[in-house]
């Protein structure tokens, strides 16, 4: 096997992996029963997006999925910290 | 140097950490939905987030220093970022989620 046959195949199976746990977290986001699991199960998504494109640019040898990981990961936070917010208060800004 | 270029044994070495890593990241996941209450499940997605993350990243930055041929460490920024935001969003959810059981009066959430 060459090393470009190992990394395509191997990091497809890790991205494979994550593709599953991606839809895991859709499940309880879809599910609940609760508010604050749906928002536990949207920042679990939004992780393992961002480790997918991290895996999609070792695998495709492009440097830019860097820039988008980085932005879904800040992103991601933001987007938790403000539901919880509003989970707590029923307002984001007051 | 480019990717189809690497050694055999560092493209194995980076599969094989980038497969742990996302292995992790699955079992973090099956726990958000096989785990029964809140208080248990708030826990599950920290394994992706924490050594999940940090073997994923590990295995980026290795490949790109060796694609790249000079030391590669921008990946570690995510790392950095991650470690830092994980605990404050799942310690504010926690108090959220708390919260509101609380005011609707629910017996089972965790003693003070």
């Amino acid at each position: 096997m060459t090393a470009s046959a190992v990394l395509y195949w191997g990091l497809g199976a890790a991205q494979a992996m994550l593709l599953l746990a991606m839809l895991l977290a859709a499940w309880r986001m879809m599910r609940g029963p609760r508010a604050q699991d749906r928002v536990l199960g949207l920042d679990t998504l939004y992780l393992n997006a961002m480790l997918l494109i991290l895996v999609q640019g070792m695998r495709s040898g492009v440097g830019l999925y860097f820039e988008a990981a980085l932005i879904i990961g800040m992103l991601g936070f933001t987007a938790t910290v403000a539901l919880a917010k509003f989970l707590m208060r029923g307002e984001v800004i007051e | 140097m480019t990717p189809s270029d690497l050694p055999l044994w560092a493209a194995w070495t980076i599969v094989a950490v980038t497969i742990c890593g996302s292995l992790l990241a699955l079992v973090g996941s099956a726990g958000l939905v096989v785990l029964k209450r809140f208080y248990e499940r708030v826990h599950a997605p920290t394994l992706g987030a924490t050594l999940g993350m940090a073997l994923i990243v590990v295995a980026s930055v290795v490949f790109w220093s060796m694609t790249e041929g000079r030391l590669a460490l921008r990946d570690l920024l995510i790392g950095v970022f991650l470690t830092v935001t994980t605990p404050v969003t799942l310690i504010l959810l926690a108090r959220a989620a708390v919260y509101r059981d609380r005011v609707e009066g629910d017996d089972h959430i965790p003693p003070e």
